[in-house]
C-alpha cells in the first residue's frame, strides 16, 4: 500500500475554520523535509501560506520558493485563464485574453472559474509542465475550498466534459477527471476538528465523494486537546475548587476543569468520527501559542509524520488501514 | 450596546463572516432573542448542524419558514412573547421556483429546468447558494409579514462572495455579452466587425461547439426573462442597501477570522453597506480578570498557591494548563484589539468560549444571554465565568 506522500497530488479539504490551510502547509513542510520538491497551492487569493510563514516577498500568483524544496502559489482564475490561453490557443489566445468581451464571457460561464483553477492545479502536477521552462514537482498539495465547494471543484472537470462533449475543454476536462479519479496519483484528505458540525461534515463529505467513486485517503483531526488529567484527578480538582484558598488557585483549578470538559467533549466527537469512518483518524494537537509561526508548523509536521506513519503513541493512533479501493 | 439596540427599527439582519465562526448558531440566537422581545422573526439558515436543526424542529427541508413550537423554547426557560420561525434554504429548489415564476409558460420553464447549462448553474456552481439566499430573502420580505428576517449567509471561504455573487450571476443571466456570440447575425456581431470572427473562432476552439449550442439554447429560453431578472436584481439591491437592513459581522477570536472580519468590514463600507455591529465568538477571557493585558503568572506562584490542596505533581500540571490558558487569553485579546482599532470605536459584542458545542435550545439561550445583555450585564456575566 502506498502512503500519502507517495502521491503526486493531494487535495486538503474540510469545513471552514478547522485549520485546513495549517494542515496543508504542515503537510507541504513534511514532504519537503523528506526530499520531495513540493508546492502548496492556495485556491483563493487570501495568501495564508505566505502569512503563516512570515514571508511577504514575491507575487502570489507565481511559483515562489519559501524554503528549500517548498514552493507556494496562489491560483486565481483570471491568471489561470491568461496562461491557459497563451499555451492552448497560441497567437489567438493573446487576442482573446485582451478582449474584455471574451473575459466577461469566460468568467461568467458557470463553472468556468472552477475549471480554470483546477486546470492550473493539474498543470502543476504534470511531469511535463506546460509552462515554459518550469521544473516538475514531486508533490502538489492543494489547500482546497471548504467541503461543499471542495467537492464541487473536484466534480467540475467531469461536468464540463459532459456538457462540452467535444473540443479542447471536453478533452481537458476528461483528462483532469481521470487524474482525480486515479488513486495512485491523487489523494483526498479531509481536515476536521473534534466538534459536532465538522464531524458531521466529514462524514457527509466521505459519502458525497463515494457517490462520485472517490474516497478519502486520510482524515486529520486538528486542534485536539491533550488529556491532561485522569478521572481521579478531576475528582480531586472538583473538591479542591470548592475550598481553594486564593483567587489564583481557584482560577487555575477552574481553567483545569474547563480544559477537562473540553477534552471530554472532543473525546466523544472523536469516538463518533472514528465509528463513522470505521478507523481512527490522524490527530494533531491543539497549539497553545499566540501565533502560529514556522516553529509551531514544524512541530505539527513532526506530529503529522508520526500520525501518518501510525506510530503516534501519544495520540494512540492506530495504523491507518488501506482506504483505497485498489 | 446589545443586539436589541442594534436591530431597533430593522427589518432585515444579514449575518456575515468566514466559515466555522458560529454563524448559524449566532443567527439563531439573534432571531430567538428578538422573538423573545415580542417580534415575529424568521431565521433563514443554509446548512445547520443536524442537532440544532432538530432542536428547532427543522427535520425536513421545506424551503418555507415554519413556526418553532413555543414549547421547545419554553423548555429552555425563555418566555417568548413573539414568534420564532425558521427555515432551511434549499438552493436548487429556490432557483427552480424562481425560473417557474419568471418563465412565460410551463413549457419554457420545463425546457430551462432540463437544460444542462442551467442544471450546472443551479447546483454545482459556487455563487448559486449566495444568489438563492438573497433571492429567498427578497421573497420572504415581500410575501410574509415578518417584523424581522435574519439571514445566516452561506459558508463561503470568501465572505464577500455573498455580496458579489448576485450581481455576477445576474449579469451572466442577462447574457448581454454572450448574445453577441451565440447569435452570429445579431446586431452586436455586426458592430464588432472583423474582430468578432477571431473571437468566435477562438471561443469555439476553447469551449467546444456543443457547449456553445447548449448556451445558445439556454439564452434563447431565458431571453424573455432577462428583463424580469434585471428588475429583480435591482429590487434585491434596494432591499440590501435600505436603512432597515443591518449587516452584522460574526467572527471568532482567532487570528485568521479576525483578519477576514476586518477586511469584510472595510469592503462593506466601500460598498456603501455599513456594518451595524460585530459579534466575537469563542473568546478566552482572562480568567483572573486582571485587566487589559493578560499576563501568564509565573508557574512557581501558581504551584505555590495550589500546593495546599493538591499533590506537587498535580499542582504542576494545573499550573502548566493555566499558563496555556493565559496564552490563549492573550492571543484573543491581541486579535480583538486589532479588530477594535480598525473599527472607529464600533462596539464589539463578545461571547465567551464555552466548554461544549452549542447545538440545542439551551445552548442558544446561553449565547442569547450574552448578545442581549447590556454592556454592564455582559461584564458581570464574564466576571462570573472567570471568577
Amino acid at each position: 500500500m502506498s502512503g500519502l506522500l507517495d502521491k503526486r497530488l493531494i487535495f486538503v479539504t474540510g469545513k471552514g475554520g478547522v485549520g485546513k490551510s495549517t494542515v496543508a502547509i504542515a503537510l507541504g513542510m513534511l514532504a519537503a523535509r523528506s526530499g520531495l520538491r513540493t508546492i502548496v497551492v492556495e485556491l483563493a487569493a487570501q495568501d495564508r501560506v505566505h502569512r503563516a510563514l512570515a514571508d511577504d516577498s514575491g507575487a502570489a500568483f507565481v511559483e515562489h520558493e519559501l524554503a528549500p524544496g517548498l514552493f507556494t502559489i496562489s491560483v486565481d482564475p483570471q491568471h489561470a485563464m491568461d496562461e491557459y490561453l497563451r499555451i492552448k490557443v497560441g497567437p489567438v489566445g493573446h487576442v482573446l485574453g485582451s478582449s474584455k468581451l471574451f473575459q466577461a464571457f469566460a468568467m461568467a460561464t458557470p463553472g468556468m472559474r472552477e475549471l480554470l483553477t483546477i486546470g492550473k492545479v493539474w498543470e502543476l502536477a504534470q511531469l511535463q509542465r506546460k509552462t515554459r521552462g518550469a521544473a516538475p514537482y514531486d508533490l502538489v498539495v492543494v489547500d482546497a475550498p471548504a467541503s461543499g465547494h471542495g467537492v464541487g471543484i473536484l466534480r467540475t472537470p467531469r461536468t464540463f466534459a459532459e456538457i462540452a462533449r467535444v473540443g479542447p475543454i471536453a478533452h481537458q476536462g476528461r483528462a483532469i477527471a481521470a487524474t482525480i479519479a486515479d488513486s495512485q496519483f491523487t489523494a483526498l484528505v479531509a481536515v476536521a476538528t473534534a466538534e459536532e458540525t465538522p464531524v458531521n461534515e466529514t462524514l457527509t463529505l466521505r459519502d458525497a465523494l463515494a457517490s462520485d467513486g472517490l474516497s478519502l485517503h486520510n482524515v486529520i483531526v486538528n486542534a485536539v486537546y491533550p488529556s491532561r488529567f485522569d478521572p481521579d484527578e478531576v475528582a480531586q480538582l472538583r473538591e479542591a475548587a470548592d475550598d481553594a484558598g486564593s483567587p489564583l488557585a481557584r482560577a487555575a483549578i477552574r481553567a483545569a476543569l474547563s480544559e477537562c470538559a473540553r477534552a471530554e467533549n472532543q473525546h466523544r466527537q472523536l469516538a463518533r468520527l472514528a465509528a463513522g469512518l470505521g478507523e481512527r483518524p490522524v490527530e494533531l494537537p491543539f497549539v497553545f501559542a499566540e501565533q502560529l509561526g514556522s516553529a509551531e508548523l514544524e512541530r505539527l509536521a513532526d506530529r503529522l509524520q508520526a500520525g501518518l506513519a501510525g506510530d503516534d503513541r501519544e495520540a494512540q493512533v492506530s495504523p491507518p488501514p488501506a482506504t483505497r479501493a485498489t | 450596546m446589545s443586539v436589541a439596540n442594534l436591530l431597533e427599527g430593522k427589518r432585515i439582519c444579514v449575518c456575515g463572516g468566514s466559515g466555522g465562526v458560529g454563524k448559524t448558531t449566532t443567527s439563531a440566537a439573534i432571531a430567538l432573542g428578538m422573538a423573545a422581545q415580542g417580534a415575529k422573526v424568521a431565521v433563514v439558515t443554509i446548512d445547520p448542524a443536524k442537532r440544532l436543526a432538530n432542536a428547532l424542529g427543522l427535520e425536513e427541508l421545506e424551503n418555507e419558514p415554519r413556526l418553532v413550537a413555543p414549547e421547545r423554547l419554553r423548555s429552555g426557560g425563555l418566555d417568548v412573547r413573539g414568534e420564532l420561525w425558521a427555515m432551511m434554504l434549499d438552493p436548487k429548489r429556490t432557483f427552480d421556483e424562481l425560473i417557474e415564476r419568471l418563465a412565460p409558460d410551463r413549457g419554457s420553464a420545463e425546457e430551462i429546468l432540463a437544460n444542462r447549462v442551467y442544471r450546472e448553474l443551479s447546483t454545482a456552481v459556487a455563487g448559486s447558494q449566495e444568489f438563492t439566499a438573497v433571492s429567498k430573502l427578497y421573497e420572504l420580505d415581500k410575501e410574509y409579514d415578518f417584523d424581522l428576517l435574519v439571514l445566516d449567509t452561506p459558508p463561503s471561504r470568501n465572505a464577500l462572495d455573498f455580496l458579489d455573487a448576485p450581481g455576477r450571476l445576474t449579469s451572466f443571466l442577462e447574457g448581454r455579452m454572450l448574445k453577441t456570440f451565440v447569435r452570429p447575425t445579431g446586431f452586436g456581431m455586426r458592430i464588432l466587425g472583423r474582430g468578432s470572427g477571431v473571437l468566435a473562432a477562438g471561443l469555439q476552439r476553447v469551449t467546444g461547439v456543443d457547449l456553445l449550442a447548449d448556451l445558445s439554447t439556454f439564452f434563447r429560453l431565458l431571453g424573455g426573462m432577462t428583463e424580469d431578472f434585471r428588475v429583480r436584481a435591482a429590487e434585491v439591491e434596494t432591499m440590501l442597501t435600505a436603512s432597515t437592513t443591518a449587516f452584522v459581522l460574526i467572527t471568532s477570536a482567532q487570528s485568521e477570522p479576525i483578519d477576514e472580519a476586518i477586511w469584510f468590514r472595510r469592503t462593506l463600507r466601500e460598498s456603501g453597506l455599513p456594518c451595524a455591529g460585530v459579534i466575537v465568538n469563542r473568546v478566552h477571557h482572562d480568567i483572573l480578570g486582571s485587566g487589559k493585558r493578560p499576563v501568564p503568572f509565573p508557574r512557581g506562584d501558581v504551584v505555590a498557591a495550589l500546593q495546599a490542596g493538591l499533590s506537587d505533581q498535580l499542582a504542576a500540571r494545573v499550573a502548566e494548563n493555566f499558563h496555556d490558558y493565559h496564552v490563549l487569553a492573550r492571543r484573543d485579546e491581541q486579535n480583538i484589539a486589532r479588530l477594535a482599532d480598525d473599527g472607529d470605536g464600533q462596539p464589539l459584542m463578545l461571547v465567551p468560549h464555552f466548554d461544549d458545542d452549542v447545538h440545542d435550545v439551551e445552548g442558544l439561550l446561553r449565547v442569547h444571554r450574552y448578545l442581549f445583555a447590556s454592556e454592564a450585564e455582559r461584564e458581570r456575566m464574564i466576571a462570573e465565568v472567570v471568577a
